[in-house]
Parts: structure tokens; sequence; C-alpha cells
């Protein structure tokens, strides 16, 4: 993200590579190793759920808004899960308004895959009235600040916002859907958690800082969920990976995954 | 999701169309099938009929998209309205800018782009009928099409999409298969270079599913690699009348 527009100064950039080459970062962590994740949940009252990730100097703020709506024609009894992101302008120096970027919709469509494949929401349990109303749970997530690694960020910031939701409880009286006062959890059954991992030279590091992300020529998110299955992987930018790599990036994956889970289910508890 | 899996495949292995789990649908290419395009295919993989055009390279505009060392690969991926079901709204969809930018960056590493500086290489995808599999199917035509347009390439990119259907490995997921079975992987591989330039997973794979898929789908993207092999010999070397009369013509 940010890549082509971000410009490190090439005597950063061989010095990082050169670093690299001995298995160290610029900013001393290990290959394998994420930046400080920080997650406050509940930051926005007026949404039924919130989060505000920060990752290094990442920051990702996810709204969860929940309302009744019309289901899908081929899935009547199930309810809708929508995840949204944009990068606000404010983000970085190089963001600007305007309609969504090649890089915003695919952002928003890895975040959304990982939560949708994982089944972290049981959507049977959002069926209102069969073909006519369901309950309808919005995601958006807004990127504060560009520092590298926005997929895992906004993924983190969605199940952490999910997690900690409460939505009203809805009944069916004569026919016709009821918001009731009960505040009830949306059920949620997984904690699907994405980890991006670029390559640099032949090096693959895990959450590539904007310096990292600047200077990396493929990068792939995988998400994984509690029982260590992979639910969603998208490899990006224009260059090719081996299939020795994948498999030991989806490794990395599910034992990098489960420490950041068990931050996330500390942070939501 | 669940649910509908036990009808796709029986107890004897045998899927709805009457594959078996490792099995392609019948795969049909053209090369150079188009008069104004410098280079096109067309592919028939299932129910999939696609066309994929290259012009280029040709001067870029606007201009301040120029790549001072190598050439701008552009990449449409376009699903006609009448391609599926429902008429689809002829805009581009999220889905399609998405799919547009991974077939990009799936033919970037084929083409030598440093060959050509200042200039645009357009690839237009469009999908005529779609049956699942339809991005990998739009890889397979463009990468002949970027060959039939005579732009050096280090290897042909080719693709395929693995799946689950229950916890059953499979091959090629058709529509149906798609939309009612428990995961889909696209991969588009360089055969020849061994290596992976689209790889998307959707589904809940175990790490040993993960695996048996991923190389799944790379074992029947070498298979469909020697189609695309023949179609470029039909086009270049004859077999076909269709493409012999294009070379009396340019004699």
């Amino acid at each position: 993200m940010m890549k082509k527009n971000y410009v490190v100064e090439a005597i950063r950039k061989a010095q990082l590579l050169q670093l690299l080459a001995s298995g160290k970062r610029l900013d001393e962590r290990a290959l394998d190793q994420p930046r400080n994740l920080k997650i406050e949940t509940g930051v926005i009252p007026k949404a039924n759920g919130s989060a505000r990730v920060t990752l290094g100097n990442t920051q990702v703020l996810a709204g969860v808004k929940i309302a009744t709506g019309i289901p899908f024609p081929d899935t009547p009894d199930k309810g809708i899960l929508m995840v949204n992101a944009e990068i606000l302008p404010m983000s970085s120096p190089y963001a600007e308004a305007g309609p969504p970027s090649e890089d915003a919709i695919e952002l928003a469509r890895v975040t959304d895959r990982g939560i949708r494949e994982s089944e972290m929401v049981d959507l049977t349990k959002l069926g209102l009235i069969p073909g006519k109303s369901v309950i309808a749970v919005f995601v958006d997530c807004n990127i504060m600040n560009v520092d590298g690694n926005l997929f895992d960020a906004t993924s983190y910031a969605v199940v952490s916002a999910l997690r900690t939701a409460k939505m009203k409880k809805y009944v069916i009286k004569d026919d016709k859907v009821e918001a009731t006062d009960e505040l009830i959890p949306v059920p949620v059954e997984k904690t699907p958690v994405s980890v991006t991992i670029a390559r640099l030279g032949d090096r693959l590091v895990v959450d590539p800082s904007a310096e990292e992300e600047a200077s990396m020529d493929m990068r792939i998110t995988i998400t994984t969920d509690d029982d260590g299955n992979i639910c969603a992987s998208q490899k990006g930018e224009a260059s090719t990976i081996s299939p020795e790599q994948v498999l030991r990036a989806a490794d990395t994956s599910i034992s990098v995954g489960k420490a950041i889970r068990a931050k996330i289910l500390e942070a939501t508890r | 999701m669940a649910g509908t899996k036990k009808e796709l495949i029986d107890k004897n292995g045998v899927r709805l169309d009457g594959r078996k789990w490792n099995e392609l649908r019948p795969i049909k290419l053209q090369v150079g099938i188009m008069k104004n395009a410098d280079g096109s295919a067309y592919i028939e993989w299932g129910k999939n009929k696609i066309m994929a055009a290259v012009y280029g390279p040709k001067e870029v505009h606007p201009k301040h998209q120029v790549l001072p060392d190598r050439a701008l690969l552009r990449c449409r991926y376009h699903m006609a309205p009448f391609s599926v079901d429902e008429r689809k709204n002829p805009a581009p969809s999220r889905r399609e800018i998405e799919i547009s930018k991974v077939i990009r960056e799936a033919l970037v590493p084929a083409v030598i782009v440093e060959d050509y500086p200042r200039t645009a290489i357009e690839v237009w995808v469009e999908v005529l009928q779609s049956d699942g599999g339809s991005r990998v199917a739009g890889i397979t035509a463009a990468s002949l099409a970027l060959a039939d347009a005579g732009i050096n390439m280090r290897d042909l990119v080719v693709g395929c999409s693995c799946g689950l259907i229950g916890e059953q490995v499979v091959s090629d997921l058709d529509d149906t298969e798609d939309k009612e079975g428990n995961g889909d992987m696209p991969v588009a591989i360089m055969p020849n270079l061994g290596l992976v330039s689209l790889l998307q997973v959707d589904g809940v794979y175990t790490r040993e599913n993960f695996q048996k898929a991923f190389e799944l789908a790379i074992e029947k993207g070498k298979q469909i690699y020697q189609m695309q092999r023949e179609a470029l010999t039909t086009r270049f070397f004859g077999g076909e009348a269709k493409t012999t009369e294009v070379e009396e013509v340019a004699e």
C-alpha cells in the first residue's frame, strides 16, 4: 500500500537490505516479530461496537453498525455481513480524497474475505423472517494513519470491534420485526487472525512497516482461525513467490497468528 | 455453504458433472482470433467463454503514467452483463477492479517489461459467459494473447483453481461448486520457472488440505500449459485452416 508514492532514501533502502541479509531489521525486530499491537475497544459509544488498533504507527478505527435489512435472494434465512475500509485522506501525505483506489478496494475485500470465510459471525443466527428480514452487520474501517501493513491492522480492528459489539435483541410479533431494549452480543464463533508477510531480497518478514513495504517485491496475507486452519489468503505485488515460500509463509502465519489471537482475546474479553 | 456438500460429490467420489476429484473440465484454446488486436486468444473452459486481447507496446496516455525504465501493463477484467444468471451491471464492480489488479500482478512477472521502456501494453479480458474459475481462465488466455502479440516473455502464465467440497480437495471448481462448496483457491503459475504469480484463498483449509489443494493447482496448471503450447503451435506452425489463412495473407 502506498508503495508507489513512498520515497525511501536510497541509502536507507540499501541499509535495510544489507541488514536483512544478516537477518536483522531496521527497527531491530526479529524477522517473524510483529510491531507493538495496541487494541482499544468501545471508543465510539454511538457505534454498536468499535475498536482502535495501533500497530506500530499504523492506526485503524473500525466501527460496527447493526440494523435490519432484506436478505440476499440466495441466502434468504441468513444475516448480512459487510466489511468495508476507507483510506482517509488524513492518513498519509500520499492519500487522496475521492473514489476508492484499487489498493483501497483490495484492502477492503481481503479484510472482508478473512472475516467471512472463517465464518467468524454465525450468519444463520441473524435471520429473522426468511426471505423478508434479517439482521445486517456493517463494519466500516477508517484508516487513520498509514505506516505499512494496513491488511493486518484493519483485520484486527474488525475482529475486535465485532467481538465487543452489542446489538438490540429483535423479536417477531404478528409477522413483524420489533426491536427490544435488551442488548445482546453479536454471535461470534471464531477469531480469524490475518498475518501479512513481505519479501525483501530473499527474506520473508512479518508485519512490514511502510519503509519495508517500499522496498518489498512481494507480500502475502494469510488468515488463520482458532484451530490453525487457513481460511483466506492473498498474494500481492507484481512479482512471484515460490511454492516453498508459500508453505513457509503458511506455517509462519499459523504460529504468529496464535500469539496475536491471544492478544485480541485478552483485549476483547 | 455447508449442508449441500453431499450432493456435490457422491459416495464414489463422482462430482455433479461426472468428474473425479482431480479432473479438469474440457478446455479449448484458440490463439489469434481477432483482426485488430496485436494479440488475442479465446478460451472455453467448462461453460466459461472468455476473450483476451492485447494492444501494444504503444504510447502511454496520459503521459504522467509513463515508466522511464519499463512498460506499463494495463489490465481490465470485465464481465459482460449477459455472462451470468442475473444481468450484471456493466459498470466495473469492486470485484472486477480487484480481479483486474491480481491478473495484472500475475502477468507482469512474465512480461519482460524492461524491453519496452516508456510504453503501455494493454490487456483486455472479457468474460462472455462465466462458470467459475473465470479469473484463472482469463489469465491463461491473456498470457497466450501476450505471446501472440510477440511480446518478450520469460514464461507463459497459466492458472487453475482448486478447492474444497466438504473436506475433499478438488480441482477446477465450476460455478455450482464454487458457490456451494467449501473453498476456492485460484493459483497462477509460470510453469517453466516453477513460480507462483497469483494466489488467492477462501474457505477453511486444514494445513494439510491447504498444501494438497495448492500443489494440485500447480500440477493441473502444468497440464493446461501443455494445451497452451499446442494452441501456440497451431497458431504459428499451422494445423487448423483458420490460422494458416492468416499466414498466407502475410506472405
